[in-house]
């Protein structure tokens, strides 16, 4: 699937993690830019984690903003997910 | 079987993960994810997916975690049951139940998505919320409405809103509402929770509002701040001498039980079953395994 609206979710709170979504041309791929309070410790596992439910609602041909704070695991995927359905206009939300 | 203690509910916003993740540690009984009337509009979304996560991954150790979904006759109710639902919380509180019909359509689509998920023995029970002058009046029914039910709780908020009155300190103008669902909820054997408290630096007037809801009869309160959890504790914790003297009745209770004598007396007081009833209350709130009184009373 691929993103048809600019969408965003999550906050610039502790503990959460604003996500953008931008949608790109047909097959441009994706492409992810992390900002993040806790980036020399943890860039590595935020990329897999935004990847891995990427993979999982098929989506491509993105651009993806991460601003984080220091959210868990579960809140970066919960972030994803919603910035990525509202994107797709499955649900609505804010933008 | 020592009774789940239910004094302090706390209410934590569904869209906030920095609260999510440490309920676990703020020292209340349970916690109440609220996907309703703490989240915004235009956030419903984003705090059911964020839930469902939370729910999924975070240890609440051995606090009760409750739902508050969203009610069935807005665009977002049924979504939240189908997020919900299948993760089996150990509660749903359904917001602003008005009728036997609504708490049958609740049920119904709750019971629907246990099944599709191939939940056969549930443990997840359902919470009632009374919020308006509707509810009140059909409270008796409701609160026999299903079995799943095993909690029934009013918010003073929208009921006074409701009614167009103003929630004053002195809560004058819901105090029939909470007899009522009171009675009710006894009537059923079923907890009964009373609404928060507003002001969260007013310490004396929360203590006084607990007061007034314990001598009443509810089991607990749904509270908005952590820092109100130890004021409610200190209200529904019996005292020293009120646990050693249940501990007492209780004990010689059970001695007169094997000697087949009913009634016996203490210090010259007559302990029936109603006072033994309120013993064992005193010492399931002070975590006392009634088992082991039996043993020692032996």
């Amino acid at each position: 699937m691929t993103p048809k609206f600019k969408a965003q979710a999550g906050t610039f709170e502790s503990s959460d993690i604003m996500i953008l979504i931008e949608p790109l041309e047909k097959d441009s791929g994706r492409k992810v830019d992390i900002s993040s309070t806790v980036i020399l410790q943890f860039e590595e596992d935020i990329k897999k984690t935004i990847n891995q439910v990427l993979d999982r609602l098929q989506v491509k041909d993105l651009h993806l903003i991460a601003k984080d704070k220091g959210a868990l695991t579960q809140t970066i995927e919960a972030r994803v997910e919603t910035a990525v359905k509202r994107s797709l206009g499955i649900q609505e939300g804010t933008m | 079987m020592v009774k789940k203690k239910r004094r302090s509910m706390l209410y934590i916003p569904g869209n906030n993960p920095a609260m999510i993740q440490q309920a676990g540690v703020y020292g209340c009984d349970a916690v109440l994810l609220d996907l309703e009337d703490a989240v915004a509009l235009n956030q419903k979304d984003a705090a059911r997916i964020l839930v469902r996560n939370m729910l999924k991954t975070v240890n609440f150790y051995d606090t009760e975690v409750c739902v508050r979904v969203n009610n069935f006759h807005t665009p977002f109710g049924l979504t939240d049951l189908e997020e919900i639902v299948p993760l089996q919380p150990d509660n749903i509180r359904f917001p602003k139940t008005e009728t036997v019909a609504d708490v049958k359509e609740f049920m119904k689509e709750v019971r629907r998505i246990e099944k599709e998920h191939g939940i056969k023995n549930p443990t997840m029970t359902i919470h009632v919320m009374i919020e308006t002058a509707k509810g009140v009046a059909n409270v008796y029914d409701i609160a026999a409405a299903d079995p799943r039910i095993d909690a029934i709780t009013i918010g003073g908020q929208d009921l006074t809103a409701d009614m167009g009155i103003i929630k004053t300190p002195d809560g004058v103008g819901i105090d029939y509402a909470r007899k009522r669902i009171v009675m009710a909820g006894k009537a059923n054997d079923l907890d009964v929770l009373d609404t928060i408290f507003a002001d969260v630096n007013d310490d004396e007037g929360l203590r006084e509002e607990t007061e007034y809801i314990k001598k009443i009869g509810f089991a607990g309160k749904a509270l908005i701040n952590p820092r109100q959890v130890d004021v409610v504790h200190d209200v529904f914790n019996p005292t020293e001498n009120e646990v050693r003297k249940a501990y007492r009745v209780y004990s010689e209770f059970i001695k007169n039980k094997k000697a087949g004598i009913g009634v016996f007396a203490i210090d010259g007081k007559m302990v029936d079953a109603p006072v033994v009833q309120r013993a064992i209350t005193v010492l399931e709130y002070a975590k006392i395994d009634l088992k082991e009184i039996e043993k020692n009373a032996g």
